[in-house]
């Protein structure tokens, strides 16, 4: 069911969700950008709509609440081990409906692959819930037509979008419907806001020959990236993680375990004891993270990690194009093909 | 002392029973541990304050305990070798990975490669490898970097009474009494009757496994009968952070030991 709402209106549909929510949305944090007077998009609690940035898309993705930045497991004491506590109230995360299909992803990664599931996630993802923000328009970057996730018909328990007297909401979780309707101006049937055609259109290539991992396509990425990682920490579906320890005194004897965000793209990722490395050149991370966003993931689980949402070509200081890497990948696989035809004949 | 916690973040504390020291810098830590665990599958050493390293099984004594060879080169292993002594409590987390299915070696001819510390990992297939009937068409090519190196010293002699046993070193002093080579000097000279049946585990270093399994092939072998153990940079064990992805494959969960034909494409 769909309800329009006044600011006011909606605004106390909050203050009723919040006595049994967190609400975690992204918001406009002026002057906190990485630049001097730049602002930027992030994910933080809030209380009210006004709050909530609509009009932008957020330079980073909401996963830092399902996969900390820096998360601590456990406390050391000796050979003891207790596992940190952790939040306990349930949280309405409010997300486009890319970084939905994102959610789906890090559930793969973290829930399914491989025989157990990741403790910590489950704990944490057992108390998210969703609410889908529409998207009336495509922002720059965003290619999500080209990966199939500018649609999210479920997994959320209303929608939210601004319209120019107001805001609207569908509600699809039927015990919040009264919550709506007891706010609402007016009742419509209409769907969320989403986006049918973008700028960016990708091309992902349906398979990938051996022969192009030592492609010259990849070259230029040497002398361009700079091995940052900013865009696998903007990245909504990336999820790697490295083991951290921690300690307190001196006598080493009281600590904690942590896990903090990894990049593939950043020095000492592959590093092993002895001094053994993988992937020493940008061109090579390039083409490892690229491949498995739009390879290598759908090999594994049958569908493509990437979800569109453009954050990397946003927040790449290099300006290097993860769509325009997709593209010269299939203009590649194409030509490989072609090369293979004509030598046949 | 259960390999499953419900929280498999947590390490379990296990006694170190014995250490055996083959060089300077390599031990083997015999640890107490009463669960399942098969030849090529590793454990996570947790050192609290100095991190995790994952270890491959070099020996298991069933409902025992499992034999961790581990080389000094790291945080992890410095700290072990510093502090811990017979009697210390080592915290340890796993089994983890798919490990060697022995069965598939034991009938027939079969060659095992194996270089430096990579020996661990294949250590229970070829004492499983000495104890079958026919042990004399299981061929055994050892390689260490020199003399001062070379481990299992006291196992290597029990192999060279059961099966054919290669023993080499890449170099040595003038005087040395022994094999100096690569190990993939002794490949074509292995005296194999059907090749195309004979099955072979390789493990060592990138290049060593490269070159070993191209002289393999060389002489006969299939790709689906050659298996290879690979080595990664691992920090869960579980197929969550994502460090030993190769493709679509993670060594700690499709792996470590792989077969050939399935695996040639694994590129980093």
């Amino acid at each position: 069911m769909g309800f329009e709402l006044s600011r006011e209106g909606l605004d106390r549909v909050l203050t009723e969700l919040g006595e049994s929510y967190l609400l975690y949305a992204p918001v406009l944090k002026v002057g906190e950008g990485r630049f001097t007077d730049a602002d930027v998009v992030r994910y933080d609690y809030v209380s009210s709509v006004e709050q909530i940035e609509l009009a932008h898309k957020s330079d980073y993705a909401f996963k830092e609440l399902l996969t900390p930045l820096s998360e601590t497991l456990f406390f050391f004491t000796e050979n003891e081990c207790k596992v940190a506590d952790a939040e306990a109230r349930k949280v309405i995360v409010f997300l486009r409906a890319c970084d939905l299909h994102a959610v789906k992803r890090l559930d793969q990664m973290y829930l399914a692959n491989g025989p157990q599931e990741d403790w910590f996630y489950r704990r944490v993802r057992d108390r998210v819930a969703f609410a889908l923000i529409g998207c009336p328009e495509s922002f720059d970057n965003c290619f999500c037509c080209s990966m199939d996730t500018n649609v999210a018909p479920e997994g959320w328990l209303f929608s939210l979008e601004q319209t120019d007297d107001g805001y609207r909401c569908v509600v699809a979780d039927e015990q919040l419907t009264e919550v709506f309707a007891a706010q609402a101006v007016g009742e419509a049937a209409f769907e969320p806001a989403h986006v049918s055609a973008n700028d960016t259109v990708v091309r992902v290539p349906e398979s990938v020959p051996v022969a192009i991992y030592q492609h010259s396509m990849w070259d230029e990425y040497t002398a361009r990236c700079i091995k940052c990682g900013r865009c696998t920490i903007s990245c909504p579906t990336c999820t790697c993680y490295t083991m951290q320890d921690v300690f307190y005194t001196d006598n080493g004897c009281v600590g904690e375990r942590r896990r903090v965000g990894a990049s593939c793209m950043i020095d000492g990722y592959t590093n092993v004891a002895g001094g053994g490395q993988y992937r020493r050149t940008a061109c090579e991370r390039i083409r490892f993270k690229v491949l498995h966003k739009v390879h290598d993931f759908r090999k594994r689980f049958g569908y493509d990690m990437c979800v569109g949402c453009g954050r990397c070509d946003d927040i790449c200081p290099e300006y290097i194009s993860f769509a325009a890497c997709v593209n010269k990948l299939a203009d590649a696989v194409d030509a490989l093909a072609a090369q293979e035809v004509s030598a046949d004949e | 002392m259960s390999s499953h916690n419900a929280n498999p973040y947590i390490p379990f504390a296990s006694q170190i029973l014995e250490i055996v020291s083959h060089t300077n810098r390599e031990h083997t830590f015999r640890m107490a541990f009463t669960g399942k665990v098969k030849p090529g599958q590793f454990f996570e050493v947790s050192i609290p304050k100095y991190g995790e390293a994952p270890i491959s099984v070099s020996g298991i004594e069933p409902g025992v305990s499992v034999d961790l060879t581990i080389r000094n080169v790291g945080r992890v292993t410095g700290e072990l070798f510093a502090s811990f002594g017979v009697g210390s409590t080592v915290l340890l987390r796993g089994p983890y990975g798919n490990g060697f299915d022995v069965s598939l070696y034991e009938n027939g001819e079969c060659v095992v490669v194996a270089g430096g510390t990579g020996v661990s990992p294949v250590r229970g297939v070829i004492e499983h490898l000495a104890h079958t009937t026919d042990a004399a068409d299981k061929h055994v090519i050892v390689g260490f970097r020199s003399p001062e190196d070379m481990l299992f010293r006291a196992d290597l002699e029990r192999w060279a009474q059961a099966l054919d046993l290669t023993v080499t070193v890449d170099g040595a002093p003038e005087g040395y009494v022994g094999n100096v080579g690569l190990v993939t000097k002794y490949i074509p000279t292995l005296e194999l009757r059907d090749p195309a049946t004979t099955t072979a585990v390789v493990v060592g270093p990138p290049a060593m496994m490269r070159f070993s399994v191209m002289g393999l092939l060389e002489r006969g072998l299939t790709e689906d009968h050659i298996w290879v153990s690979q080595e990664r940079r691992m920090c869960c064990g579980l197929g969550k952070c994502g460090h030993c992805r190769i493709g679509e494959k993670y060594v700690c969960l499709d792996g470590p030991v792989f077969r050939y034909d399935l695996s040639k494409d694994m590129i980093d």
